[in-house]
């Protein structure tokens, strides 16, 4: 235990070092584009003298790497700042946007990884029957169709022809917890088939691989029922990799939705990032990349802890 | 009353007598009451309240004409008319523009609008450290005072007839004064709606003003306004009844959307129009004969037809819109020419002629495929345009004004003055062709002081033939702004084709019918 714990806080060190080359990147990137937040939000009116102005209102006139250290040393105090070009605090702008995308990601999740895991033992246990093949040919037509096309489709059947939904996801704080639940379904129904069909093939891949070994032809021999094979002794040693694309996956849900987001209009992280990105806004694309990449890094640990917490191998080493 | 059949149709001819005399029908009384939901695109999430950088019709819309007035109005039908201000007056060589506030107008937190609120909303934009879009537009305001609590007097460096136009600019709105300074923070204003809830790019919620000193205007009981970027998802929401109004149909599902019998086009005709400017101190378009083959080698039709999808009208390399007060309907309208461009190639001492032509979808829809439709129709007169896509990200800055040939959009302006000297005067910051003709520049300073309308008439159209065979500016085609609302809206017969929207005041004139 004490290994994993140790683990953990190396882990967590190796993180904070991650996210310092992260910033360092981002910020490089986002000077490296051409213009800078003075002329992209004057856009076409702007003239020489007023994007002089605002970029001594905003500190732009300074040098970049001072201008890093200066959003280096506030974030060291835990001060992301204010954004750039609205002069609101970015605490205040992310907060609220990020607790959507977690709630959505979450949702979506909550749906697609059962299923998926059902679905993937499901197709194991029949493999090479129509309804292996049927679910294989389904899921994978879905992850190839473009997730803004899903979500079209969704929206005109549901949303326009039946009218069950709104095509509008616009969520707001207030919106008690059942009418956010059935407002969000159908971008939570567009990420599940998205996501579905990798973690679904993932699960089933890792189960077959160990059916193939002694010890499931032993388990066969004596005599139990297939579906006890699987969960009691081919699920356990196939755990592993089916975590990592579920930790993988539920990274992607919180990272890579500003598409679905769009077409359902949801209040998410994903538009803000692009806009601000878009209008060179520093200090809101900094916070939104380090939430981004914590998400990463904090899901791939837990994946990484859960892998070896369910392998007892892993867990007690010679 | 027991309504017998007679007397039934006796009413239902009177009903018809009163409409056919033009009065309105009771139906088209406004009414109040009612939640509108509208949804926009072009709105940013990174957007600030201050009417200096206000650029999106988000902020527009969202703020400017709910929360805000400006001293002048521009009517459905084009014509200016006080609005904050009561009335004004100007000095006989325009130069000193006087404009009474209207008495008893409120602040939505009950203060009363005052001189000194005017000066310190328009001194917001004036000065060094202006960062305003509207700069350059007070920028010719040399000195401006309280005359009492309810003059305001604006001194000018040269005189301007139209200068209560000017002060509409949508970023000239009226905040009350804070020490002297515009105070856009609190999102005070005077309009007929009270700021409730403002998240940038996202969602404005508004509710009436009962204090409005306006009759007759802002009928609905709440404002909910959403942004939708994306066009499909906008004509859902409409679709299906989450929104009653939309902005910028997609033109292309058009015709679909109106088949919809719940649903109304709203479509006009503006000054909004497709530019793509050459610069004129660039060789080879330092030649006017190049210019003239170049505007002779377009097809404007078939810009019109496949990029407009007929949503727009043929243009004359004139900015200045059939909308426009002293558009000259005489200037003969400029036809696609391949011989006529080889004319000129040859006038130019040039056998074929070989452009880069600098295009993104960020200078507008289709400003790709219109390059690429060029191309080919230049083509036909021995001009080969080499179309350069060039990244729509810090397309305004990095290409627009920088690249000798490139795309570009006008929303258009109310007066012949303010698209002229915005785009087309020797020195303004966004002569976009860098076209210098001294003719021109001079009637433009004389035309721009003349009170007298005939001779303002003839001066601009002398003005519109010098820039369509002199300028440095193709202009393809004036674009229709194309919205859509649902059918239980209602809204007067005349619509403002200045913006989009009724000219942005949908919020203001339409109601729920």
């Amino acid at each position: 235990m004490h290994q994993l714990l140790g683990l953990i806080l190396k882990r967590l060190g190796f993180g904070a070092i991650t996210l310092l080359v992260i910033s360092v990147i981002v910020f490089s990137a986002v000077e490296f584009l051409p213009g800078d937040l003075a002329q992209q939000v004057l856009g076409q009116s702007a003239t020489e003298e007023t994007v002089a102005a605002f970029r001594r209102e905003l500190g732009l006139d300074q040098p970049s790497v001072t201008r890093y250290f200066i959003w280096l040393a506030d974030v060291a105090h835990g001060d992301f700042g204010n954004s750039l070009a609205n002069g609101q605090a970015v605490s205040g702008l992310i907060a609220q946007r990020f607790a959507n995308t977690l709630f959505l990601a979450g949702y979506a999740a909550a749906i697609a990884v059962p299923i998926a895991l059902i679905l993937g033992v499901l197709a194991a246990l029949t493999r090479r029957s129509l309804f292996d093949r049927l679910i294989n040919i389904l899921s994978l037509g879905a992850i190839s169709m473009p997730e803004f096309f899903i979500a079209y489709i969704m929206v005109t059947l549901f949303a326009l022809k039946f009218g069950w939904f709104s095509p509008l996801a616009n969520v707001t704080p207030e919106m008690p917890l059942g009418t956010r639940l059935w407002a969000t379904l159908l971008p939570a129904l567009t990420l599940n088939l998205v996501v579905v069909a990798h973690m679904m093939r993932m699960t089933r891949a890792s189960i077959l691989s160990p059916m193939a070994s002694p010890y499931i032809e032993m388990a066969d021999l004596k005599g139990i029922t297939p579906l006890r094979v699987v969960i009691r002794h081919a699920l356990p040693n196939a755990l592993a990799p089916i975590i990592n694309v579920v930790a993988l996956t539920l990274a992607y849900l919180v990272v890579g939705v500003v598409i679905v987001e769009v077409v359902f209009v949801y209040p998410g992280l994903g538009q803000l990032m692009v806009d601000s990105v878009a209008k060179r806004d520093m200090t809101v694309v900094q916070a939104c990349c380090l939430i981004f990449a914590l998400t990463y890094i904090l899901l791939n640990l837990t994946a990484d802890i859960l892998a070896i917490a369910t392998n007892p191998r892993l867990l007690h080493p010679k | 009353m027991k309504l017998s059949r007679r007397t039934a149709l006796q009413l239902g001819g009177a009903a018809v007598g009163v409409s056919l005399l033009g009065l309105k029908p009771a139906s088209a009384e406004p009414k109040k009451g009612g939640h509108f939901r509208l949804a926009l695109s072009d709105a940013n999430t990174s957007a600030s309240m201050d009417p200096a950088t206000f650029v999106a019709q988000f902020d527009q819309i969202g703020l400017r004409s709910t929360v805000y007035n400006t001293l002048t109005e521009v009517t459905a039908t084009g014509e200016i008319i006080p609005e904050l201000a009561e009335s004004y007056e100007a000095s006989p060589d325009a130069k000193v523009w006087t404009f009474r506030l209207r008495k008893g107008v409120q602040f939505h937190n009950g203060k009363e609008l005052v001189a000194d609120d005017v000066v310190a909303s328009i001194n917001h934009h004036r000065g060094g450290d202006s960062k305003s879009g509207a700069k350059a537009i007070v920028d010719p305001i040399v000195d401006l005072r309280a005359e009492d609590p309810y003059t305001v007097v604006f001194e000018l460096d040269s005189g301007n007839a139209d200068f209560p136009f000017v002060v509409n600019d949508y970023h000239l709105v009226i905040m009350q004064a804070k020490d002297g300074k515009a105070d856009w923070q609190s999102g005070i204003g005077t309009g007929g709606y009270i700021l409730k809830k403002w998240e940038a790019g996202v969602r404005v919620e508004l509710e009436r003003s009962p204090t409005y000193f306006k009759e007759g205007r802002a009928h609905f009981d709440q404002i909910t306004i959403i942004a939708i970027a994306d066009a499909a998802a906008r004509q859902a929401a409409l679709i299906a009844g989450e929104v009653d109004a939309i902005n910028r149909v997609d033109l292309k599902t058009a015709h679909l959307l109106a088949r919809n019998p719940g649903v109304v086009l709203e479509e006009t005709s503006g000054t909004a129009h497709f530019a793509i400017p050459m610069h004129c101190n660039t060789a080879p378009f330092n030649d006017v004969n190049v210019r003239l083959a170049l505007k002779y080698a377009i097809d404007r039709q078939a810009i019109v037809d496949t990029i407009l999808l007929g949503h727009g009208t043929v243009g004359n390399d004139n900015p200045i819109a059939p909308a426009n007060r002293y558009f000259d309907a005489n200037l003969e309208q400029r036809v696609y020419d391949p011989d006529r461009a080889r004319f000129h190639l040859k006038e130019a001492g040039l056998d074929t002629l070989s452009v880069k032509l600098s295009a993104s979808d960020a200078a507008f829809a289709g400003a790709l495929d219109t390059a690429v439709l060029y191309r080919e129709h230049a083509a036909a007169a021995g001009i080969d345009i080499e179309v350069v896509q060039e990244p729509a990200d810090g397309y305004w800055s990095n290409v627009w004004l920088k690249k000798p040939f490139a795309m570009s959009t006008w929303g258009g302006r109310p007066t012949e003055d303010g698209m002229f000297s915005l785009a087309y005067a020797a020195g303004a910051p966004w002569n976009e062709s860098f076209w210098d003709n001294a003719r021109f520049n001079e009637l433009l300073l004389t035309a721009r002081a003349e009170l007298d309308e005939a001779k303002r008439r003839e001066m601009y159209g002398e003005m519109q033939a010098l820039v369509r065979d002199d300028g440095g500016t193709v202009i393809p085609a004036y674009q229709n702004f194309v919205d859509a609302r649902s059918a239980n809206l209602a809204r007067e017969d005349a619509i403002g084709g200045n913006w989009d929207m009724d000219g942005f005041m949908a919020v203001e004139r339409w109601w729920f019918a």
